[in-house]
C-alpha cells in the first residue's frame, strides 16, 4: 500500500481526485487506515458517502468492493455460494456416479472445491491476491436486516469466513472497510462501537461551490455559484425531501447542458425536477423561484 | 470518582493543554471519557483503548485535529454529537482567566446529566452549575395511596375521572396485556414445507444421491411483526389522558418495536426516553426531555415535522401507525389534511385514536376532526381500559392483506 504518513496528505489526495472533504473527514480516514478499523459514514442522501469510499480506493491504488445492501441480504448474496447447477452437471459427467464410499468421497472433495465456488464480495474481500488490501464497500447497511448485522459484526472483528466444505478463510491482510448509512433506521451500537464513526454533513455554501466547480466543471463559474446557493437555500425550506449535493451537481450539470451561464426564474422553474423529487416540494418552491432567484444571485 | 481531575491552571497558555505529555495524557482521557458516560455516551473501555492509540497518530497541538480525533472514536451517532461538543469545551477548553464568577466557559454549552453527577462534575472540574445541567430536577410525582376498584370497573372507567391509585392499577392492566402487532412478510426466507423450490438445499441433497433430485426442498419468507409509530397528542387539552397514554406508550414499547413522539406545538421524539424498564423512570426522563408538555397544539405542523424529519427513518418495513389526540386544533385544517394525506401514503395503516369518542354524545365536530377522519384508516377511542385493549386486538388482526 502507498503508505499515508499525514491527515494533510489525505486531504490532499482527496482534493486530487476532485472530492471535496473537509478536515474532520480526512482525520477520520486517516485514523481508520492507521488504527485498521472501518469507517462508518453517516449522512442524508447524496452528500457523498459512498463517492468517499470509491475515492479513497483510488488514493491507496486499492480495488474497490462494493456490496450493496439491501432487506433480506442474506450469506448466499454476501459471502459465497455454491454453483449447484454445475456441480450436478459435474456428477452426472462423471458417469454412472460414484459407488464405492471411497469414489463418492473423492467426488465430493472435488465439487466442494473453489473451482464450483462462487464468491461473494465480503469473501472476495476477505480471499484474494491483490497486492494492495482492498476497500471493502458496505454501502447502505440500514436497509439490511438485523441478522446480517450480526454476522457483520462477527466478521469484522475477526476477518475470517468459515465455509464448511473448504475449511476457515482468514483474511491475509485486512481490508479498508467503509460502511455507509442514510439512518433509514438505527444501525445497532455493537456494529458502531466496532467502527470510527463520521457524520457528513451538507457543505456550507464556499464549500458547495468548490465541490461543483471540481465536480462539474462543464457549469461556468457564475452559474456554480448560483446553482450552489439556490439549494443552499432550497436547504432552509421545509421540504419532504432536501436535495443534496448529488442533486446540486445533477442540477448544474442540466443548466450547463441547456447552455446556461446564468440562472433565471424560467430556467429554475423548467429544471427544477433535478433537485426536487416530491410533487408537494415542487408546488411548494415554484411560487417562490423568482425570491429564491434574486436571493441566490445576490449570495 | 473524578475529583482528582481538576484541571491544574493552564491560563497563562491556552494551547499548553493540548501538548500534556502522554503520561498526564491518558488519565485526563480516561476521565473525559467518564464525563462522557455521564452525558449518556457509550465510552467503554474499547473506545478508550482506540483513542489512546488514535491519538499516537495526531499532533497533539493541532487543537481541531485533537477534536477530530476523539469525536470520530467516541461518537456513533449525529444525536450525540452536539453533547460530545459540549463536554470537550467543557472538558478540554482552559478555563478562561478573565471569566468572572459566574460567567460560563465552555462557550456557553451545557450537558444533560443526572443532577448528582453534575454536581459531581461542576466541582471536580470547577465550574459553574448552570453549566453542567440544563434542567432543575422534575417536581416529584404525588405518592400514590393504596385504593381498590374492582378490574372490570376499572376497565370501562375514563382515564379522566381516575385517581392516582387508579391510575397505577391501570398500568398494571396495561403492562400485562399481550401487546402484538400484526406481522408482514420480509424478505429473508426460511425453511418450509410450502412455498418456493430451494435450488440450494435441493441440489445440496441430490449430490449425495449422484446428482439426482430426489427430493425438493422449500422455503418461504419469514414473517415479522410490523413496526409500530406512536405519535401523541400532549397538549393543554388533552392534559388528563397525558400520563395515561405515556404508561400505555410504556407498556406497548416494552413488546414491541415502538417509536413514540409526543407533540403540543412541536414535535419531539420520546422513543429512548422510554426504554428505561421502570415506569416512573421513563415517565421522568420524558418530562425531562419533553418541554412541550400542555401548550396550544397545532396537529398539522406537528405532523408535518414528523413527515419531513422522521418519516423516512422510522416508517420503512411497513409501520402502523396511531395518531393520539382529540382533535382540537389551532391550526389551518387544510394543511393538517395534506400533511395526513402524505402520511398515509408512507405507512401500511393510520389509526387515529381520539379520547373524546368515547363521552357520549361525542361527534368528531371539532374543524380539525372533521377534516382529519376521511383521511384516516381507523378511528377508536382511547378513553378507558376496554378501548384500549380494542385496539390490541385491532393491531394483532392486521396482516398484510388487511385492506384499507
Amino acid at each position: 500500500m502507498t503508505e499515508i504518513l499525514s491527515i494533510e496528505e489525505v486531504e490532499g489526495r482527496l482534493r486530487d481526485r476532485r472530492y471535496i472533504g473537509d478536515r474532520a473527514l480526512a482525520t477520520s480516514i486517516f485514523l481508520a487506515l492507521q488504527l485498521k478499523k472501518p469507517l462508518f459514514i453517516e449522512g442524508e442522501a447524496g452528500v457523498g458517502k459512498t463517492e468517499a469510499a470509491k475515492v479513497m480506493a483510488d488514493v491507496l491504488g486499492a480495488r474497490l468492493i462494493r456490496l450493496q445492501c439491501y432487506e433480506g441480504i442474506d450469506l448466499a448474496h454476501a459471502v459465497y455460494e455454491w454453483n449447484y447447477p454445475r456441480q450436478l452437471l459435474h456428477i452426472r459427467l462423471m458417469g454412472e456416479g460414484p459407488n464405492s464410499p471411497t469414489d463418492r468421497r473423492t467426488a465430493e472433495r472435488e465439487i466442494f472445491s473453489s473451482e464450483f465456488l462462487l464468491r461473494r464480495p465480503l469473501l472476495d474481500a476477505i480471499d484474494n491476491d491483490d497486492e494492495v488490501p482492498p476497500v471493502l464497500l458496505i454501502d447502505e447497511i440500514d436497509r439490511s436486516d438485523e441478522e446480517f448485522e450480526a454476522f457483520l459484526l462477527e466478521l469484522l472483528s475477526e476477518f475470517q469466513v468459515s465455509i464448511p466444505e473448504i475449511g476457515t478463510i482468514t483474511a491475509r491482510q485486512v481490508p479498508f472497510v467503509v460502511i455507509t448509512s442514510n439512518r433509514t433506521r438505527e444501525v445497532h451500537d455493537a456494529l458502531k462501537r466496532r467502527c470510527l464513526y463520521h457524520w457528513i454533513d451538507y457543505p456550507d455554501l464556499d464549500k458547495e461551490v468548490e465541490i461543483v466547480r471540481a465536480r462539474a466543471p462543464e457549469a461556468a463559474d457564475g452559474l456554480a455559484r448560483e446553482v450552489a446557493a439556490l439549494v443552499q437555500g432550497l436547504r432552509g425550506m421545509d421540504l419532504y425531501k432536501v436535495p443534496g449535493v448529488a442533486e446540486t451537481l445533477d442540477w448544474a450539470r442540466s443548466l450547463a447542458a441547456l447552455g446556461a451561464t446564468r440562472i433565471d426564474a424560467g430556467l429554475v422553474s423548467a429544471t427544477m425536477g433535478a433537485a426536487l423529487k416530491y410533487q408537494e416540494d415542487l408546488e411548494r418552491v415554484r411560487e417562490q423561484v423568482p425570491a429564491l432567484v434574486e436571493k441566490a444571485q445576490r449570495a | 470518582m473524578p475529583d482528582e481531575e481538576r484541571p491544574e491552571s493552564l491560563g497563562e497558555d491556552p494551547s499548553r493543554i493540548f501538548s500534556v505529555a502522554p503520561p498526564d495524557l491518558l488519565p485526563r482521557l480516561g476521565a473525559f471519557a467518564r464525563l462522557l458516560h455521564d452525558a449518556g455516551l457509550e465510552a467503554g473501555p474499547r473506545r478508550v483503548t482506540d483513542a489512546t492509540r488514535a491519538l499516537n497518530y495526531i499532533d497533539l497541538k493541532a487543537e481541531v485535529d485533537f477534536r477530530n480525533a476523539l469525536r470520530a472514536v467516541f461518537v456513533s451517532r449525529k444525536e450525540d454529537l452536539p453533547v460530545f461538543e459540549a463536554a470537550f469545551d467543557i472538558f478540554w477548553a482552559p478555563p478562561d482567566p478573565r471569566a468572572s464568577a459566574g460567567m460560563i466557559p465552555g462557550r456557553g454549552r451545557s450537558l444533560p446529566m443526572a443532577p448528582e453527577r453534575a454536581k459531581a462534575w461542576t466541582e471536580a472540574l470547577g465550574l459553574n452549575r448552570s453549566q453542567m445541567q440544563r434542567e432543575q430536577p422534575p417536581a416529584e410525582f404525588p405518592a400514590s395511596s393504596s385504593g381498590y376498584s374492582a378490574e372490570e370497573l376499572l376497565r370501562h372507567k375514563d382515564f379522566e375521572e381516575m385517581t392516582w391509585a387508579e391510575t397505577e392499577q391501570v398500568r398494571r392492566l396495561l403492562e400485562a396485556a399481550p401487546w402484538r402487532v400484526a406481522e408482514r412478510r420480509t424478505r429473508r426466507l426460511r425453511p418450509s414445507r410450502t412455498g418456493r423450490i430451494d435450488l440450494r438445499r435441493s441440489a445440496r441433497h441430490a449430490i449425495r444421491s449422484s446428482g439426482e433430485l430426489m427430493t425438493l426442498f422449500r422455503r418461504k419468507p419469514r414473517v415479522r411483526r410490523r413496526p409500530l409509530v406512536l405519535i401523541c397528542d400532549v397538549s393543554g387539552s388533552m392534559e388528563r389522558y397525558s400520563r395515561l397514554l405515556m404508561i400505555f406508550a410504556h407498556a406497548v414499547s416494552r413488546r414491541e418495536d415502538l417509536e413514540a413522539f409526543v407533540f403540543s406545538t412541536r414535535l419531539t421524539r420520546i422513543t429512548r426516553l422510554l426504554r428505561h424498564r421502570d415506569l416512573d423512570r421513563a415517565l421522568d426522563s420524558v418530562s425531562k426531555g419533553v418541554h412541550d408538555f400542555s401548550g396550544g397544539t397545532r396537529i398539522g405542523d406537528a405532523l408535518g415535522d414528523f413527515n419531513r424529519k422522521w418519516a423516512r427513518r422510522v416508517l420503512g418495513h411497513g409501520a402502523v401507525v396511531i395518531i393520539v389526540s382529540d382533535g382540537w386544533d389551532r391550526g389551518d385544517p387544510e394543511h393538517l389534511v395534506a400533511e395526513l394525506v402524505h402520511l398515509r401514503r408512507s405507512a401500511h395503516r393510520l389509526i387515529w385514536l381520539n379520547p373524546l369518542l368515547g363521552s357520549d354524545g361525542y361527534e368528531p365536530l371539532t374543524r380539525g376532526m372533521a377534516a382529519a377522519l376521511p383521511h384516516c384508516d381507523d378511528f377508536l377511542a382511547a378513553h378507558n381500559v376496554a378501548a384500549l385493549e380494542d385496539l390490541g386486538r385491532l393491531l394483532a388482526g392486521l396482516d398484510s392483506r388487511t385492506s384499507r
